[in-house]
């Protein structure tokens, strides 16, 4: 009976032990970290679409941390410990078979673009793998006051009716743009590193014609932040966001109403006759100037248009002027 | 159904063993549905790698899917598995009877209500939190810890009767991991420590740890067990055996923080992790070098032994497996790995090739011991075959395409460049799948076989019937 007591009982001690020294200690001790500066704790909506991202298994794909790590600078700033305060459960995640979801309410503010890709991935990203939650929403003959259906596009959408969200969409949704990074200190709110991760920060974006380097960051840029809604064509989703290819906006030879729409965003927009109900996001407080311009100069020069090239500054005065 | 004699008796009857022999074979029978149930929900959302749009609905969305697989696979599969050999080990090798069927058999059902109440806990969205494998609402996870209580008083209770001077060292590993993942489960329900990037420590020590001392250690048992009683030959070396047992039991509990390396947990807790991960060679090649050596000889007699094979299977997956598991630790490689799919192949190659291969070849070397009632020749070269083949193309596939997967991040492209260079990777990972599944069903049939299946007086082989004998 001794060497049972010895080696059942010696061994769940120091077992005991490593537990508490591994597990428990770091726990308590890590547990009371204060919140970074500007990290607060969701709203009520937010907080029940949290819960919803963690009965539908989200995190089984999704990561929400950012690593230091050159690949990682493409979702975000480094986490940092203050940014978990509020977050219990905790959903760092341990597979990227999508992207990273640190930062994804700066990185798609896009509400319209959500839903839809909510209700089926594949309407706005070909290739996606993730499943349609087409579960979360409702057809009806009429939206009911207060909600506004989903803009699908044409292929996507039901033959009659409207796709309205759930209660459980829109407090995911509101969840997902809730996802945005606060700055670390002294920073301003712009991306600190280049959006796309891809290429380092511009250094001469001023020479008015865009060099083979440019127009790959351009390229690279325009993949990262716009081609989600407009497609990497250029041709956009017909009934949901319009076409940059052949637009007049962008084949303009003055370039200052594209620059506006790039850095405030647009609501109500009139393509070619055809009025977009889905507002397109403001970039001016994601994106510096040489990126806004390296992102239009690729819009001006792909797909067939023709519209002249901007520089840096003339970004930077449009900036200056609001909107 | 039987329950504890009441009469402390000091020879064994028949009526111990055909109790000890039910209780094995319930245990081994409750674990082959999970596995099929585990396997088919696996196969299922592989396929919806490709098809994403298939099989729509709540129920049957990915995110519902994914813990039900693994927890299933855990702690429906593999512990029940596990338990079952535990105690036909446990009496066994001490020369006593079963302390308490009827505490065996509230074990099994504690186990079955934990997973059947977990499984439909997940589809409906009650998910604790995606905490990788605790994400049963709590409650239910007490049910489990009732389950390992239950398990350890019974296994101590039947090794504290053994009529031999000493424990042998498989119960010190069955007993102790048993008693050890009592403490994981209490340490992983309790709240007090788990607020934010508390929980992320938590989660680090806790998902590695369930793993690492509940399903090695009484895998490790198996070993010790099944291998000397097909070779009828002592383990090569006892003392290397309690080395190892006590180096797992230190070095292990430290490691687990190698899972967010990278994160903004603690660079020092991070950086102790990966330096125990490295120390976690010496138990893992000593233990893996005392199976190997202990098989030493005997080689050219493994191919007439299924069950040889699975344990040597299982032993290779030991090595192979745990040494992946170190190298994926370091910084540079967790660089290029952390995130893919290669983390998913290095969890089956352990899983699979190590602790369900092991759990066979315990099976397969003990069950017909215990019925008297062997499987066919052409089930075990089945079900040998398709596993071997078809985790090799599971593993190889992920491996693969998660370096691919990796590098393509690196190098900055598109995040979807990322999905679609994956996809004909993940169609092979479904092939591969799909053979681990049809396995499934050849064992199922074998364990058929092995418990209601006729008794063929002289089937056994002469070896183990003499081993048998000698034990």
């Amino acid at each position: 009976m001794n060497k049972l007591v010895l080696i059942a009982g010696g061994s769940t001690l120091v077992y005991v032990a490593l537990a508490v020294l591994m597990g428990v200690l770091p726990g308590f001790e890590l547990s009371n970290i204060p919140p970074g500066p500007g990290v607060k704790p969701l709203t009520v909506l937010e907080a029940q679409g949290r819960d919803v991202y963690v009965a539908s298994g989200c995190s089984y794909c999704h990561t929400q941390q950012v690593r230091p790590l050159q690949q990682d600078k493409v979702f975000g700033r480094p986490s940092a410990p203050g940014d978990f305060t509020y977050q219990t459960p905790e959903l760092l995640g341990s597979q990227r078979t999508g992207p990273d979801l640190t930062n994804i309410g700066a990185r798609q503010p896009s509400v319209v673009w959500q839903y839809i890709h909510l209700y089926n991935p594949r309407a706005v990203v070909p290739q996606s793998i993730m499943p349609a939650f087409e579960w979360m929403f409702q057809i009806v003959d009429h939206a009911p006051p207060g909600v506004a259906p989903v803009a699908l596009p044409t292929a996507y959408a039901p033959a009659r009716g409207v796709v309205v969200p759930t209660r459980d969409a829109q407090a995911l949704i509101a969840y997902l743009l809730a996802l945005k990074q606060a700055p670390f200190p002294g920073e301003s709110g712009r991306s600190t590193a280049p959006i796309n991760g891809a290429a380092g920060a511009p250094t001469s974006a001023s020479a008015p014609v865009a060099s083979s380097d440019e127009t790959a960051q351009g390229g690279a840029l325009f993949t990262a932040t716009c081609a989600a809604c407009h497609q990497a064509t250029g041709e956009g989703l017909p009934g949901a966001f319009p076409a940059l290819k052949g637009n007049s906006t962008i084949n303009d030879a003055d370039p200052t109403r594209h620059i506006q729409v790039v850095l405030n965003g647009l609501q109500g927009a009139n393509v070619g006759g055809i009025v977009y109900p889905s507002p397109m996001p403001a970039f001016g407080t994601t994106l510096s100037d040489a990126e806004v311009a390296s992102i239009i100069n690729y819009e001006r020069s792909s797909w067939g248009n023709q519209g002249t090239p901007v520089t840096r500054e003339q970004v930077a005065a449009e900036r200056a002027k609001g909107n | 159904m039987q329950t504890s004699v009441a009469v402390q008796s000091s020879t064994l009857s028949s009526h111990d063993d055909r109790t000890l022999s039910l209780v094995f074979c319930a245990y081994t029978i409750a674990a082959a549905f999970w596995l099929l149930f585990a396997t088919a929900v696996g196969v299922l959302m592989a396929y919806k790698f490709g098809a994403p749009d298939f099989g729509p609905g709540a129920w049957l969305t990915f995110g519902r899917l994914r813990p039900i697989h693994t927890n299933s696979t855990f702690y429906g599969w593999a512990s029940v598995a596990l338990v079952g050999l535990a105690y036909y080990v446990a009496a066994r090798s001490s020369r006593a009877r079963l302390y308490s069927a009827k505490l065996a058999w509230i074990g099994l059902a504690l186990f079955n209500l934990a997973a059947v109440a977990g499984t439909i806990a997940l589809d409906l969205g009650f998910n604790d939190g995606n905490l990788e494998y605790r994400e049963w609402p709590w409650p239910i996870r007490l049910v489990f810890l009732a389950a390992l209580l239950v398990t350890a008083w019974n296994l101590i209770g039947t090794v504290a009767r053994r009529s031999t001077e000493d424990i042998y060292l498989s119960n010190w590993f069955t007993i102790g991991g048993v008693l050890w993942t009592c403490v994981i489960a209490i340490v992983a329900i309790l709240p007090w420590y788990q607020y934010g990037l508390g929980q992320v420590s938590v989660s680090g020590f806790y998902m590695h740890n369930a793993v690492g001392m509940w399903f090695t250690p009484l895998a490790l048992g198996v070993f010790y067990y099944a291998l000397p009683k097909l070779l009828s030959r002592p383990i090569y070396s006892y003392a290397l055996g309690v080395f190892a047992f006590w180096t797992n039991l230190v070095f292990y509990p430290i490691i687990g923080a190698h899972h967010f390396l990278f994160s903004p947990l603690p660079w020092f807790l991070q950086t102790t992790a990966i330096v125990f991960s490295v120390a976690m060679l010496v138990p893992v090649w000593g233990g893996s070098a005392n199976f190997l050596l202990t098989m030493r000889g005997r080689m050219h007699g493994m191919s007439r032994s299924y069950p040889l094979m699975f344990i040597f299977v299982g032993v290779v997956g030991y090595l192979v497996g745990s040494t992946q598991g170190t190298f994926e630790a370091f910084r540079s490689l967790q660089e290029v790995w952390h995130f893919t799919n290669f983390t998913v192949g290095h969890s089956h190659l352990t899983m699979y090739g190590f602790v369900t291969f092991a759990i066979w070849g315990g099976i397969y070397a003990l069950l017909p011991l215990a019925t008297g009632k062997a499987p066919s020749q052409l089930g075990l070269t089945l079900h040998f075959w398709t596993a071997l083949v078809g985790s090799f193309i599971y593993i190889t596939s992920l491996s693969v395409g998660g370096t691919i997967q990796g590098l393509d991040w690196i190098r900055g492209l598109p995040f979807i460049q990322s999905v679609a260079d994956m996809q004909s990777y993940w169609l092979w990972r479904g092939v591969g799948g799909s053979l681990m599944l049809l396995s499934h069903v050849v064992f199922a049939w074998n364990v058929w076989r092995m418990s209601y299946g006729v008794k063929p007086n002289a089937s056994l082989d002469d070896s183990s019937a003499t081993a048998e004998a000698e034990a």
